[in-house]
């Protein structure tokens, strides 16, 4: 097995919120004990509702947040020993946000050819070549490099930030929610090219969603966050025909199904909103929402434990398998 | 019948503006050349509060002298003032404002407690007290205009540095391992620059005014050299029996002050490129 390009270890993220005067400190453990790791040239999905943490975890492998405990590492050395630029080197980020995460008051050439000046690329031609290869790698006419962002539609933004992601050459791209800012008909060209784009560059990527649909259909190892904690890890098969852990069926049976081609198993939906991460739950952060709850849930924290080699969920009843969360329908 | 529509880039009141200033920095360039008289020498008491007319257009002072050749020549020491203190004012600013912002931490503190002890104190009494320390004359009132009303510059640029700093372009660019200076300089400022411009015309304005009050209470710039705010402190015993005196230059001081706002205002818009689509 090949060496992991990104390696977590027990990785937290906490905050603390709140003052000595207003209402005493709280710590948010927006990211708390997540172990991952993404090997070279694999998709790995990371999904989860909004407020788990799945963000905060992707600011983290980035270096902009400080991990509370923990360790990251990459290419096999802790990053607090790599260079910053080293860094930047390896591991790139591609936005939620096209609109915002493109500076208004720069050319695209200027977005693009930055970066590699700043990592020592000197020679004006070679600069001019890689900024027009990778505007063209994306989709994007070389002659557009005057133009500023605001003359661009959201999915063409969107593939500046991909070239920008990858103008260093990165290894591994971690894309936060790519293409949920986007309208519906231009995900799926977005989506095309990351696929296309990792096979031609054998990047790897963490793509990190809410939308299952995305996830099933880029990655080939799914992990399934919950309130900072990874409750389910396996591969795409596993994750969607075989879930254990009740939380990913219930967002298997979320996905909407316009067609009816599946029936919902009524069971398998979550009932209620995510718990504040300022006051989870005790036990296991799901069991309010569960319907396999038992007292056992309320008690214990439940290890994230293998049911087959490399499928692991964090449920007391892992072994509890044939409660699928959608029946196929039967032909009419 | 149809009139031609014409399309000013950036709107009227930049126009407006722009003509206003730039008249006025035209002036205070070639006042020797357009100037009739020396504006301190040619004091000649014979001619003693003329009222305009056709060889005195903006009339004469108590001593005789051409009001218009003094108006002509204060606005050499209105603009300077006006420029060199907001350069001072917006340079201390946004060099505070910008790394308080970004950086945070103990630096944010530090600079926001000094912004908030300058807002507390009156400006002018400052100014009033760096003046008497200085003593009278032009560079201690750029010193005194110049230190001492940086902090609408840096709270403009404070604030919006906290709300850029969240932006995706400024977390790729920490990302993609640019420099904090870099950052700040070529992600952050460019952004934030339009109110800051907006905060430096206005505070232009505010500076010519400025003057012209510490002038007025005889601290700025001595008789019998000429300031727009000298020449109203002077005026002040006649303003029933010569209006005149106290007229001209307060109209000098209101068109300047209006057209520095305007222009502000018209330049606001035009360094927003979302406002300028190109065609291709």
């Amino acid at each position: 097995m090949a060496e992991p390009l990104l390696a977590l270890d027990s990785l937290a993220v906490h905050f603390t919120v709140g003052s000595l005067l207003a209402g005493g400190v709280k710590v948010l453990k927006a990211v708390d004990g997540v172990t991952l790791d993404v090997k070279p040239g694999e998709c790995l999905g990371l999904v989860g509702e909004s407020g788990c943490g799945k963000s905060t975890l992707a600011l983290a492998i980035m270096g902009l947040l400080p991990p509370t405990r923990g360790r990251l590492a990459l290419e096999g050395r802790d990053i607090k020993t790599v260079d910053r630029m080293a860094t930047a080197r390896t591991v790139q980020m591609v936005f939620q946000d096209p609109y915002a995460s493109l500076n208004p008051r720069q050319t695209v050439r200027r977005t693009l050819a930055d970066p590699l000046r700043i990592h020592g690329v000197t020679d004006k031609a070679e600069i001019e070549a890689r900024v027009a290869d990778m505007m063209a790698k994306v989709g994007l006419r070389p002659e557009q490099a005057d133009r500023y962002p605001h003359e661009f539609s959201g999915g063409q933004r969107q593939r500046i930030g991909i070239a920008r992601a990858l103008i260093l050459r990165p290894k591994l791209v971690i894309c936060d929610e790519p293409v949920s800012a986007l309208d519906v008909s231009i995900r799926a060209q977005i989506i095309n090219l990351l696929l296309d784009l990792k096979d031609e560059l054998g990047l790897a990527y963490i793509m990190i969603s809410h939308d299952l649909g995305v996830v099933e259909h880029v990655s080939d190892r799914v992990a399934v966050m919950y309130l900072g904690r990874i409750v389910e890890q396996g591969s795409w098969q596993e994750i969607f025909e075989d879930p254990r852990h009740p939380y990913t069926r219930a967002l298997i049976a979320a996905i909407p199904d316009p067609f009816h081609r599946a029936v919902v198993v009524e069971t398998a939906k979550a009932k209620g909103e995510i718990a504040s991460a300022l006051n989870p739950p005790p036990g296991c952060h799901f069991h309010p929402r569960c319907p396999l709850k038992q007292d056992v849930c309320v008690r214990e924290v439940p290890a994230l434990d293998p049911v087959s080699p490399g499928h692991l969920a964090a449920c007391h009843f892992r072994d509890l398998a044939g409660t699928p969360a959608t029946a196929l329908r039967p032909p009419r | 019948m149809r009139m031609p529509r014409l399309r000013l880039k950036g709107g009227t009141s930049l126009w407006i503006g722009g003509t206003l200033v730039a008249v006025a920095i035209a002036v205070a360039v070639a006042a020797p050349l357009i100037a009739r008289t020396d504006p301190v020498m040619d004091a000649n008491l014979m001619n003693a509060e003329i009222p305009p007319g056709l060889e005195f257009p903006f009339g004469t002072d108590a001593q005789g002298r051409d009001i218009y050749s003094r108006i002509v020549y204060g606005a050499r020491i209105s603009l300077t003032v006006g420029i060199v203190s907001q350069i001072l004012n917006s340079l201390i600013g946004v060099t505070l404002g910008l790394t308080a912002g970004y950086w945070g931490g103990w630096w944010d503190d530090v600079v926001t407690g000094l912004t908030n002890l300058m807002l507390a104190i009156p400006s002018l009494i400052f100014a009033l007290a760096i003046m008497a320390i200085l003593g009278p004359g032009l560079s201690s009132l750029l010193a005194a205009l110049g230190l001492t009303a940086w902090s609408y510059s840096c709270r403009i640029a404070r604030a919006q540095v906290l709300s850029l700093k969240s932006q995706g372009y400024i977390q790729a660019a920490r990302i993609l391992g640019y420099g904090d200076l870099r950052i700040m300089f070529t992600q952050v400022l460019p952004n934030i620059l339009g109110p800051l411009i907006v905060i430096a015309t206005l505070g232009m304005g505010g500076a010519i005014l400025s003057e012209a009050a510490l002038s007025f209470l005889g601290l700025g710039i001595r008789p019998p050299f000429p300031s727009w705010g000298s020449m109203l402190s002077e005026a002040r015993d006649q303003i029933t029996t010569a209006p005149w005196l106290s007229v001209f230059p307060g109209l000098a001081i209101f068109f300047t002050v209006l057209g520095l706002n305007l222009l502000g205002d018209g330049l606001r818009d035009i360094l927003d490129p979302q406002s300028t689509t190109r065609r291709t």
